[in-house]
């Protein structure tokens, strides 16, 4: 180490930069909580993840499905969800959620957080106008200010939040109460080409790899960087992130196809064939095509 | 613009995805002549990295931050028909596992997001490109995806505004989104104008500018087949 001399130390080293520490602030600017609102959105998602698995394993109702069956009795409640045309029908298809996360053995309060926390809450908002003459029109309820609130804007914008609340109940069980891999094979029920399901399954796994790539890249940031950074420089920072991510999933896309084809791989997808199903799945199904039967039937009165 | 069950109709949705079925043939027929075997690889990362892009916020003036959809960058690097199969997966996995758009309106999200914007923002990016200098790739990439999401945005637009017309009960009350074109375009289209679309071309040129100034090769891989006896760039190994 002696004989190294200052001469090989580059420029940047040696140059002195005159810049001040930023004052100890007690309350954030927003520009700086980019990076904080990027790692807050790849906890949920890891987060989420992990807790459907969770569930997943579980002995219930739903967990003890063929995940084919389920997969189509949730397809058939959600078009159940879809055609229902009377705000009761819609609310009975929620209580029937309820009641299938409640044999799932899901907690209630996880469930409802899960539910009706995010989408609904923000489909209420979407259509609060609707409920003004202006919008909908129709028979008066209520006058606010020069405003009309007609009960068909009110019965409308009620019917849309009980359909999305029944909708995203539906989903959330086929995703709480299936482990990924035979969600995926299930695909393969709906005459998905195998390849579709391969792609997938693969997807599911690197999002992972990458979400945990983006987190190095925002953590590495957030721990060397003590000044305090313009927006643009901060774009541009995030925009090369973004094609560095590019470049690295294309060149992994590369190792992983070499990796298959060492293994033996012909371009040929092939899935792992789906288990048995029983008497308890052709029930279920049954019964989701009763009720999107009865909905159709009720729709008339 | 990733549009959950309950504000379409099953009809509407029935139609796009019935739309949707003969783009997804082509595209698969179009992605295994190309790529061959390693279609599936390729079509996995592109999905993970559209998937991804989304978490990447971005900061705006004012404080707030948005993120970029990614669909004409992903359409540019691979290709629009690999495109489409990428932001297709990117897509289902998003409404299946995440709840990001609804499960029946996946034949919808999937006609404006994963068919619309890529075609629109890769043509339109590719008739600037050929009629301007190499260098200026990066305005022509930022245009067409500014275009690209746009219109996507019109489209989305155009679905839910046509509900209230056509479902509805006998005593006028919607079904399903209740309001109507002269209300959903302004409201989709002008949020698009002024703040996602700028988020994506900021996005789409910028990525573009890095890649061109770092030396990286950046081309459509449906049209240029990858030498496997090249080795991957370094910048994809670090």
């Amino acid at each position: 180490m002696g004989n190294m001399g200052t001469q090989t130390l580059p420029d940047w080293l040696t140059k002195t930069e005159q810049f001040t520490l930023p004052e100890l602030q007690t309350k954030r600017r927003k520009t700086d909580g980019f990076i904080e609102k990027t790692l807050a959105g790849i906890s949920t998602i890891i987060e989420e993840a992990v807790f459907s698995q969770k569930y997943a394993s579980l002995s219930g109702l739903l967990q003890a499905m063929d995940a084919r069956f389920k997969l189509i009795s949730v397809l058939v409640l959600l078009l159940a969800a879809g055609f229902a045309h009377s705000i009761g029908l819609l609310i009975a298809l929620n209580i029937l959620a309820l009641l299938m996360a409640l044999a799932s053995r899901i907690t209630l309060s996880f469930f409802i957080r899960r539910v009706w926390f995010f989408i609904p809450l923000y489909t209420g908002i979407v259509v609060f106008p609707a409920i003004f003459s202006f919008i909908t029109p129709g028979k008066p309820l209520l006058m606010v200010g020069p405003a009309i609130i007609t009960e068909q804007g009110v019965k409308a914008a009620f019917m849309i939040i009980a359909r999305v609340g029944a909708s995203v109940s539906f989903a959330v069980l086929l995703v709480l109460t299936t482990k990924w891999q035979n969600l995926m094979r299930a695909l393969r029920a709906l005459y998905i080409p195998q390849t579709f399901i391969l792609t997938t399954e693969m997807t599911y796994r690197y999002i992972f790899l990458l979400l945990r790539i983006i987190d190095d890249m925002h953590l590495a940031r957030k721990s060397r960087v003590l000044q305090r950074t313009s927006g643009s420089e901060n774009r541009s920072w995030i925009v090369s992130r973004i094609g560095v991510l590019l470049k690295k999933s294309q060149g992994l896309s590369e190792h992983v196809y070499l990796a298959m084809l060492s293994r033996g791989y012909t371009g040929e997808a092939r899935t792992l064939q789906p288990g048995r199903a029983g008497i308890a799945d052709f029930g279920v199904l049954s019964s989701s095509l009763l009720v999107l039967m009865a909905v159709i039937m009720l729709n008339r009165y | 613009m990733h549009i959950p069950d309950g504000y379409l109709s099953p009809q509407t949705s029935g139609v796009l995805l019935a739309a949707m079925a003969p783009i997804w043939i082509r595209a698969s027929r179009k992605v295994k002549k190309t790529l061959q075997a390693r279609n599936v690889p390729l079509m996995a990362l592109g999905a993970a990295f559209t998937f991804t892009i989304m978490m990447f916020n971005v900061p705006l003036p004012g404080g707030t931050t948005g993120h970029a959809v990614g669909g004409t960058l992903v359409a540019i690097a691979l290709g629009p028909w690999a495109a489409t199969i990428a932001v297709t997966i990117a897509l289902v996995v998003q409404a299946i596992f995440f709840g990001d758009g609804g499960i029946l309106a996946i034949g919808a999200n999937c006609f404006n997001m994963a068919f619309v914007l890529p075609f629109v923002g890769y043509y339109v990016y590719k008739a600037i490109a050929s009629r301007t200098n190499p260098r200026h790739k990066w305005l022509a990439a930022g245009i067409g995806s500014y275009v690209g999401i746009n219109v996507a945005a019109l489209i989305a637009a155009i679905e839910f505004g046509i509900q209230p017309a056509l479902f509805h009960t006998a005593q006028g009350v919607p079904l399903y989104s209740p309001y109507p074109l002269s209300v959903t375009i302004p409201a989709m289209t002008i949020p698009h104008l002024l703040v996602a679309g700028v988020v994506e071309a900021v996005v789409t040129a910028g990525v573009v500018i890095y890649l061109q100034r770092s030396g990286e090769p950046f081309f459509n891989q449906e049209r240029k087949q990858i030498d496997t006896a090249k080795p991957v760039n370094a910048a994809a190994q670090s």
